[in-house]
């Protein structure tokens, strides 16, 4: 076989393989040949596999940066006690600071993992596997909620008795978390996979976040409009004002429905977008 | 897989590609960022890959083999051209490719905080295995490589060569036809390589497996491969078996020279020399005919020259001087 017999056999060998309709190849002598594909990876086993495998990864890498979100919103009640003067004040640090623990991780983190993945070449590991791009994303999106949980329920609690606020309807944490953390991390997700340089990525996450800080903790009613409208688009501030809700004695459980609600559609929608910023990222 | 008499009809063709061509658009300038020109990474490129055999593309770094590669895995797709891995249109279905090769990148980034046996079984669940498949070809596959030693340790925390071994037991999972490696053995000591081919070849006489290497190594094109195809430019520049390539250039061998200090041009047959020599510090490396180069060993190796003279060998000629020989740059290719 030399060179030359290399190149002359486009000749002979089927060269056009153009695919019908159906998508089987329909070229003379062909029909038979294609080889069976292998199975796809089916969409719950493929996201439970990437959710443990990123669990795993942030327990190596990622557990400082978790002390550091929970002591951030910690410290961020310790200072906010001195300018707190009412009850909603105290409602909207402890609240805000809770969710912004999701934010850190779920937002910030996740943004700068699939910024590094995607400039790193990792991407080309999950797009040569026959794995369906939503299971990548909510895998990773679900292991960094996950992720967020220790940290929320801590700064939520101390919060609690640091501001003296009641702790009877702090279970609602186990909607909130994961609803704003779908919203948060689908976002995170979705700019990390969509910024053309991985500082951008961190960037945005880091935006994100300091976004998720200021219109979380700072009370609506002390907000500027312009602010109030940004706090309005946040996906993060419905987990936070079904939080405050629940500080009442009686809340009103409808509207922590329609809070979570909002949380749950955003969710959909970010999730949804990053997924198709990852098929957008694998095969540039 | 398809029966014998299909095969025939195909003549067996694994990977078919049919004029390939990839332009990398140019970039502007930005502050620190040069600019680039337009670059045809790929330019006009067709070759057939056969069943079962380990097939090669040779080339320094930037002559397009990555590019081309990434166009047959389905990641990147060509401005025109075809390539059709076992019987279906990847370019015009390029999520087919992934369920019918493994590929191993450059990267490992995807994988490197996971443990060895995590990053494995995952890999193989991700190709569609159940939990107990992918858990036994787990436990197969880091006993066949020996990296059951290194079974709880994460990438990241391996050398360059394990992990580059954790990230080629990742890609036998899931039992692919044809495996594409982008350079698998970078890194890797003897021993780690011995295991890469030996399991290799296991596939392939087991299972019949097709492998397509991408190597800037010539020494192990030489030994590992059964075709290669020599690329340069984009370009393929010459396909063949090693030893048919290096009989295109059999009436030659090469000349090493290696002075002590500097060459004695004032010895006016070394002096003469030098014009055919390409010089790389105090190595000077000639290729000439055998009768020439015998000639040239009797004149350096006696007298004054002698006495200048380090080391000199006499060899057959390399892949490498193929490459050259047929006008490719040899600057990036390695002989280790």
């Amino acid at each position: 076989m030399s060179g030359v017999s290399a190149q002359a056999v486009a000749g002979a060998a089927p060269t056009g393989g153009r695919a019908r309709s159906d998508g089987t190849p329909d070229a003379p002598g062909r029909e038979a040949w294609p080889a069976p594909l292998a199975p796809r990876a089916r969409l719950l086993p493929a996201l439970g596999a990437v959710y443990r495998a990123q669990l795993s990864r942030a327990r190596v890498a990622r557990i400082p940066l978790l002390f550091v979100a929970t002591f951030q919103s910690v410290g961020i009640m310790v200072l906010m006690r001195g300018v707190a003067d009412g009850p909603a004040e105290a409602r909207a640090v402890v609240a805000g600071s809770s969710v912004l623990v999701v934010a850190f991780v779920a937002l910030n983190l996740l943004a700068q993992y699939f910024g590094q993945l995607r400039a790193g070449g990792g991407l080309d590991h999950y797009a040569t596997l026959p794995v369906p791009p939503a299971a990548v994303v909510l895998g990773a999106a679900a292991a960094y909620a996950s992720f967020t949980v220790p940290g929320t329920v801590v700064t939520a609690v101390i919060g609690c008795v640091l501001f003296q606020l009641p702790m009877a309807h702090l279970w609602v944490l186990a909607a909130v978390l994961p609803l704003a953390g779908a919203a948060l991390a689908g976002l995170g997700a979705f700019l990390g996979l969509l910024a053309p340089r991985q500082e951008l990525a961190t960037l945005c996450g880091q935006l994100g976040m300091s976004a998720a800080l200021l219109l979380g903790v700072l009370p609506a009613e002390r907000l500027p409009a312009v602010l109030g409208l940004a706090r309005d688009l946040l996906p993060s501030t419905y987990g936070v004002e079904a939080l405050i809700r629940t500080f009442d004695a009686d809340p009103d459980w409808l509207a922590v429905g329609v809070d979570l609600g909002v949380c749950a559609g955003v969710g959909l929608l970010a999730l949804t977008a990053a997924t198709w910023a990852f098929r957008r990222a694998a095969t540039r | 897989m398809s029966t014998g008499t299909e095969q025939a009809e195909q003549g067996g063709t694994v990977c078919a590609v049919r004029d390939l061509i990839k332009t990398y658009p140019a970039t502007r300038g930005r502050r620190g960022v040069a600019r680039t020109p337009a670059v045809r990474a790929s330019d006009g490129i067709t070759l057939d890959i056969r069943r079962g055999e380990i097939f090669g593309l040779l080339g320094p770094n930037g002559a397009g083999k990555s590019t081309l590669v990434r166009q047959l895995t389905g990641l990147l797709r060509p401005d025109s051209g075809s390539v059709h891995v076992l019987g279906h249109d990847v370019v015009r279905h390029p999520e087919r490719a992934a369920r019918l090769l493994g590929y191993l990148g450059q990267e490992s980034t995807a994988l490197d905080e996971m443990t060895v046996a995590l990053a494995v079984e995952t890999t193989g669940r991700l190709r569609g295995l159940g939990p107990y498949e992918a858990r036994a070809e787990r436990d197969a596959v880091l006993a066949e490589l020996a990296l059951d030693g290194l079974a709880d340790r994460p990438l990241k925390k391996l050398s360059g060569g394990q992990r580059r071994l954790a990230c080629f037991a990742a890609v036998l999972t899931g039992d692919r036809p044809l495996l594409v490696l982008d350079e698998p053995t970078t890194g890797m000591d003897p021993v780690a390589r011995r295991a890469v081919w030996a399991a290799v070849d296991r596939r392939r006489a087991e299972r019949g497996a097709t492998v397509l290497l991408v190597t800037h190594n010539v020494l192990e094109a030489e030994t590992v491969l059964d075709r290669v195809a020599v690329i340069d430019r984009g370009k393929v520049i010459a396909c063949d078996t090693p030893g048919g390539l290096k009989e295109r250039v059999s009436d030659e061998v090469r000349l090493d020279l290696v002075w002590r200090d500097r060459p004695p041009l004032d010895v006016p047959e070394v002096a003469a020399l030098e014009s055919a020599a390409h010089v790389a510090g105090r190595r000077w490396t000639l290729r000439l005919p055998a009768d020439r180069a015998r000639a040239a060993v009797a004149d350096v190796t006696s007298g004054a020259a002698f006495a200048a003279l380090d080391d000199f060998t006499l060899a057959t000629p390399s892949l490498e001087d193929v490459y050259l020989a047929l006008g490719g740059r040899a600057e990036g290719l390695v002989k280790a």
